[in-house]
């Protein structure tokens, strides 16, 4: 789907749904998800259509992951780390995660 | 009588006055509803849309039963606006609490429903104080702090921007002209019908209904009523759509039908509807995670403030003209929670001409006279 232009930097890993990826340091989350061809990264509240990043600039909240067991944070603001987790935010975040 | 433009002209396209030109409407009536322009405090876009029959009362028993008989009204008013519209209100009755923090909180809570309870003549509500124990089985998320509270089988709550718009498109259905940016600026009476003049030009009506909330102070005494009015300002907190959490809806907490949870009520002596304390909602919503903890984290995503419509001593008025006959006052804090009744019982009095004294007789602004007279 997206190619990256060139191959240098470092890398790092983390989990998506359980699925261990490879990252480049300095990517956000939702960067690091497009990269590794996953063609979704959440399911809206109102009638769980899968949403894909858009904007990757903060404005449309359509990249809202579950990072760490906190949800609906925003993939495109969140710089990765070595063995973050990540999980697909399903529908309504869950009050207290 | 003259041939008028209209049976009623309601002033006011809140939700007072959207409910009372449904029942207008639904009684055969060719009903006006006057509105003001963008600019217009708008207390029904701001309310937190309880429908709420816990504490009150207390001052005017009267007022107890009042509201129970629009919150057991509720359920056959939205089903008659889904049938009229196709859409759904989201009203929900499973009871409400009032929560308490300390002993002391919960002591104070017992004791003004103690004092409600004991005045004569008070319906029986069915309010009962419940300890942190039973409390939890109806809300398992409470915090460590909340010692008990009080619970109420007949409160609940709507999706209140939903039943606005619900009413607006029931009312266009049936054949009430709308009419924004018609801000009454004088209402006469000649040859048995009045005359609003307005910003939008004149409307001639048989009657008149003021529906006006604050506004009605203003507009009262055009045709000999009064209506002593004290705004108040509150502000809610709103944070992101959750998994629903939260099946009954607190007095200050709620989770509507959408996911999103309201956080409110707080009361400020400001008329200033665009102003916003930090310190005001950063109080309300820390109580609301000493209620919840689980909302700690949470993302808030809007928040505003809001005028309250709120008579002087917080009970209902309605009243019609000795002096301009055909022309009813309604003011209430309580739009949401008594729509039912405007729309279901106020509505069908104003049509036939005369309100029912032996259901409203106790809110007729004569009560504030009673000082005076001494």
């Amino acid at each position: 789907m997206f190619k990256r232009l060139g191959d240098s930097g470092a890398t790092l890993t983390l989990s998506v749904d359980g699925r261990s990826i490879r990252a480049r340091i300095g990517d956000t989350v939702a960067a690091a998800m497009l990269a590794a061809g996953i063609d979704h990264c959440r399911t809206t509240p109102v009638s769980g259509a899968p949403r894909a990043p858009y904007c990757l600039m903060g404005a449309c909240f359509d990249c809202l992951v579950t990072v760490d067991g906190v949800g609906n944070r925003q993939g495109c603001l969140v710089p990765v780390r070595e063995g973050m987790t990540i999980e697909t935010q399903l529908g309504k975040r869950e009050a207290g995660r | 009588m003259a041939a008028s433009d209209y049976d009623v002209a309601v002033v006011g396209g809140g939700l007072v006055g959207a409910a009372t030109a449904w029942g207008l409407a639904r009684e055969g009536c060719r009903v006006a509803l006057l509105d003001e322009g963008d600019r217009a405090v708008r207390a029904s876009r701001g309310n937190f849309a309880l429908i709420w029959v816990q504490s009150k009362g207390l001052g005017l028993a009267p007022y107890a039963g009042w509201t129970v008989r629009s919150s057991n009204a509720w359920a056959a008013f939205a089903q008659a606006l889904k049938e009229e519209t196709g859409l759904d209100v989201c009203f929900q009755r499973p009871g409400g609490f009032h929560l308490a923090l300390s002993e002391k909180e919960l002591e104070a809570r017992a004791n003004v429903l103690r004092r409600l309870h004991n005045q004569p003549g008070i319906v029986d509500y069915k309010t009962e104080i419940l300890d942190r124990s039973q409390v939890a089985k109806m809300l398992p998320d409470i915090g460590p702090e909340v010692v008990g509270g009080s619970y109420c089988p007949l409160d609940g709550h709507v999706n209140s921007l939903r039943l606005f718009r619900t009413l607006h498109t029931a009312i266009n259905a049936r054949g009430v002209k709308y009419l924004p940016s018609h801000r009454v600026e004088n209402i006469t009476k000649d040859d048995g019908e009045f005359r609003l003049t307005t910003s939008g030009g004149t409307i001639r009506a048989g009657r008149v209904a003021l529906a006006a909330g604050n506004a009605n102070m203003r507009l009262a005494p055009m045709v000999g009523l009064e209506a002593p009015m004290k705004p108040e300002r509150g502000q809610i907190v709103v944070t992101e759509r959750l998994r629903p959490f939260l099946n009954h809806p607190v007095v200050t907490v709620r989770q509507t039908d959408e996911g999103t949870v309201m956080i409110g009520d707080s009361k400020e002596d400001s008329t200033d509807p665009s102003g916003l304390t930090l310190g005001v909602s950063a109080t309300e919503a820390e109580r609301a995670v000493r209620l919840f903890p689980l909302l700690a984290n949470v993302n808030v995503v809007r928040t505003w403030s809001a005028i309250r419509v709120m008579t002087q001593d917080g009970f209902p008025i309605y009243d019609e003209s000795e002096t301009h006959p055909g022309a009813f006052v309604l003011c209430c804090h309580s739009g949401v929670t008594l729509a039912a009744n405007h729309a279901l019982t106020v509505a069908p009095m104003i049509a036939r001409g005369a309100l029912d004294q032996t259901l409203v007789a106790p809110f007729s602004a004569r009560r504030f006279h009673v000082q005076e007279a001494g």
